[in-house]
């Protein structure tokens, strides 16, 4: 069950009907009480799953989301549990995908759809950007498009090219579309279970290289934690979490990169440095007063994210902060980002993800006085 | 199997019948082979015959199982009042675009028969996805003229609200809003209706990527939507010759395992003919099918295209004696069906939505400049109310200078 890409031998669909039957329903039964160490694949599965129970218009497909369960299992026993018509593979055209999403959310069903990576979802970019970010706008509202993209993104997993791209920008920069990006485990379930909630469309980026990562965590008491949330209409979009507090400097990332920042700001605290770190959680819409308010506390910023730093959602921070914080800040603000190349090879990634290193360098350059 | 509340269902139980097993038993209800079900015909369908008579039975293009009943008097009664309604529609649009009234508008004069047939041919709970040739068969289809023409009014997207029309918003990148057809009839077939969706499309456009996805969708999943392409035989300038050399548009259906059919796109009796039994096949479970419709773009891809730089006066001129309205004009009178009375109160209808077009195209509505916010998303975003604030606040500014010209004086 590692990250792979779809060479393996069982992406292919040849794991039994029996056998994904027997996988789901001991997953819906093992289900334990109290914190446990849970992976993001399973709360987001989980999230997917408990979405579908509430809700008969909730439907899930793509390519390889059937039988197999996702080329990264997120969307493992749905098929079993819910039926064909409820989890189902398509044709391979991610275009078609989006768009029959899009007829689906028209006629009243709430499509929850998988693009199996990151720089696969291009041949749907028309979709998005001509009807999904724009068809609520067209209409003046008469038409809702409540549709989620799932794209699991960004590198660190040793991926071969075309598997590692960090597209959030193109979405982000689209008018008319939510994106959101999950960091910790509970967060996969409730940003999940709300991006499905949403009647917006979300474009939903699954960092997955953290699929794996484990927290511990009750995933009944998120469950009840949502249902509550929900009904009293409170939502994780457009806000931002203080991941770590901190008085000195504020490293702001998102998705993939808030671990290495957490690890970051602890490797700082050992010099002596108290970085306050925020997970910004919905790049849109963005929260500006939970980042300015660390900021102006700080006097001192970094931003650090995956993706190629030239015009991209790391300079919109950027730019946001500056605006608001221009009287406040003791020193430039800094990015940490991904060069302006395509992704590289597996074995020189590590040159080009933020590190822990750079990072740190990034914070020595903030024009301490001492 | 549909979609209930009880969702836990089985995977085994909820297959649904292969999409070769329903394409054999149409084929076999017909006696013929699937492959033959899936060809078109030999020759494409035509009834009526450019000087309006009834071609003889034997040279209308039928075959055995593609057979074509002509259809009810009064059905083709209405279809002709709509032909009269849709080509005074289309003259007066591009008059009130030569005005200035409207930005553009994208004529389907010489196409009126192909319009009619694509909206009359549907139920009221079915759906049509339309491009922007088509503001037609949206009006055919009930909608409100000057709503449909918002569009081109250029004072928003779009005027009518597509759920109460079960109309799709006019669409202009190509055959994207096939598969948003295909996205409908798929959410009806799951809940148990019987849903028919037409999705149209231009000859220039099957060379799109969502045209062949789109109809490969519908055949996977053997879905009830009809593609009716408007083979007019421009893409703008480029002919159908450089777009495709398949034997015909409508020979793409059989590569994905549906049917195709050819009809003469300027005989509204043979369309007619054609598309109500598509529908039929269509909400019986026979799956998708593709229609072709040969007809002709009488007039430039719009106001802003000169298309003598790329045709023939002489060939537009071929086409002017195929016309859609004036051979069913005579059909119709030469039957008995129509005399000086019923063409006069046609006219007079047609007449009636010309005024009604001059009438609200002519008036300047008023835009709202906050409306540029309000639509964006359902639930809206701190930027965007930031941004309508800095606008609103601009807007205030202006009003207060122009109702205090010296104060603007003195800003300078
Ligand atoms: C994706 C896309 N590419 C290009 C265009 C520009 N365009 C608008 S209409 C048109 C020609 C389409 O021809 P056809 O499909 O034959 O339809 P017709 O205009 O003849 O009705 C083109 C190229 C577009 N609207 N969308
Ligand atoms: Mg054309």
């Amino acid at each position: 069950m590692s990250p792979t890409i779809t060479t393996s031998s069982e992406a292919n669909g040849n794991v039994s009907a029996a056998t994904a039957r027997a996988a789901a329903s001991a997953a819906a039964t093992a289900e334990a009480t109290g914190p446990q160490p849970v992976t993001m694949a399973k709360a987001l599965n989980t999230a997917l799953a408990d979405a579908m129970h509430a809700d008969p218009s909730v439907l899930v497909f793509g390519e390889d989301v059937g039988q197999l369960g996702g080329v990264f299992r997120i969307t493992d026993g749905l098929t079993a549990t819910f039926g064909e018509q409820r989890c189902f593979d398509t044709p391979l055209a991610e275009s078609g995908i989006v768009g029959m999403a899009v007829g689906m959310a028209i006629n009243g069903m709430r499509p929850v759809i998988e693009m199996q990576f990151d720089a696969f979802a291009y041949p749907a970019f028309e979709q998005i950007v001509s009807h999904v970010a724009k068809m609520h706008n067209r209409t003046k509202g008469a038409v809702k498009l409540p549709m989620v993209i799932r794209v699991p993104y960004g590198g660190g997993i040793g991926g071969v090219e075309h598997h590692c791209d960090s597209s959030e920008s193109y979405y982000a920069h689209t008018a008319g579309l939510k994106v959101f990006t999950p960091a910790t485990v509970a967060d996969g379930y409730r940003m999940l279970r709300e991006a499905i909630d949403s009647d917006d469309p979300v474009m939903f980026m699954e960092p997955k290289k953290l699929y794996w990562s484990k927290d511990q965590v009750d995933l009944a008491e998120l469950r009840n934690a949502h249902s509550a949330a929900a009904s009293a209409g409170q939502s994780s979009e457009g806000r931002a979490a203080v991941a770590r507090p901190g008085t000195d400097a504020t490293l702001i990332a998102y998705g993939p990169s808030v671990p290495t920042a957490l690890a970051a700001a602890e490797a700082a605290a050992l010099e002596g440095r108290s970085l306050e770190v925020i997970d910004v959680r919905t790049l849109v819409p963005f929260d500006d007063a939970t980042v300015s308010e660390s900021v102006r506390k700080t006097g001192r910023a970094v931003v650090i994210a995956e993706a190629h730093g030239f015009a991209s959602v790391s300079s919109e921070i950027v730019a946001r902060v500056q605006e608001r914080c221009f009287h406040h800040l003791a020193a430039p603000i800094r990015r940490v980002t991904g060069f302006d190349i395509p992704y590289p090879a597996p074995k020189l990634e590590k040159y080009y993800l933020p590190g822990v290193d750079r990072i740190l360098d990034a914070v020595d350059d903030l024009q301490w006085e001492n | 199997m549909t979609i209930s509340a009880d969702h836990t269902a089985h995977p085994d139980t909820t297959g649904q019948a292969p999409a070769e097993d329903a394409l054999s038993e149409a084929a076999k209800k017909f006696g013929i082979t699937a492959e033959d079900y899936m060809l078109p015909a030999r020759h494409q369908i035509e009834m009526v015959d450019p000087d309006g008579r009834l071609k003889p039975e034997g040279e209308q293009g039928t075959e055995p199982g593609h057979e074509y009943p002509l259809p009810g008097d009064e059905e083709l009664l209405a279809a002709y009042e709509q032909l009269v309604v849709g080509r005074r529609v289309n003259d007066q649009n591009s008059a009130l675009v030569r005005q200035g009234r409207m930005a553009v508008y994208p004529s389907s004069h010489g196409q009126e028969a192909c319009q009619v047939a694509a909206a009359l041919c549907l139920s009221q709970g079915d759906w049509m996805f339309p491009t922007y040739r088509d503001a037609v068969a949206v009006m055919t289809r009930g909608v409100d003229p000057v709503q449909v023409m918002t569009i081109f009014r250029g004072d928003w997207h779009g005027g009518f609200d597509p759920l109460q029309h079960k109309v799709g918003i006019q669409c202009t990148p190509l055959t994207t809003q096939l598969l948003h057809a295909v996205g409908v009839a798929h959410a009806a077939k799951l809940r148990g209706e019987d849903t028919v969706v037409l999705a149209m499309c231009g000859d220039g456009a099957t060379s799109e990527g969502d045209f062949h996805e789109a109809l490969n969708f519908a055949a996977v999943f053997h879905l009830p939507v009809i593609f009716f392409v408007q083979n007019n035989k421009y893409a703008i300038s480029v002919p159908l010759a450089h777009q495709s050399v398949a034997p015909s548009l409508a020979h793409k259906a059989v590569g994905y395992g549906m049917a195709g059919e050819r009809v003469d796109g300027n005989d509204v009796v043979a369309l007619l003919a054609v598309l109500d039994r598509a529908v039929k096949l269509a909400r019986e479970g026979s799956g998708p099918l593709l229609v072709e419709a040969n007809t002709y773009r009488m007039q430039a891809h719009t106001n802003a295209d000169d298309d003598t730089r790329y045709r023939q006066n002489s060939e537009v001129a071929e086409w002017r004696a195929k016309d859609p309205v004036n051979r069913m004009r005579t059909y119709l009178t030469d039957r008995g069906l129509l005399d000086d009375d019923g063409e006069a109160r046609i006219r007079e209808k047609a007449e009636a939505v010309a005024t009604q077009l001059r009438d609200g195209l002519s008036e300047d509505v008023p835009v709202e400049p906050q409306e540029l916010f309000r639509h964006v998303f359902e639930k809206t975003t701190p930027q965007l109310k930031e941004q309508s604030a800095l606008l609103a606040d601009e807007l205030a500014r202006d009003a207060a200078a122009s109702q205090n010209p010296a104060s603007q004086e003195a800003a300078k």
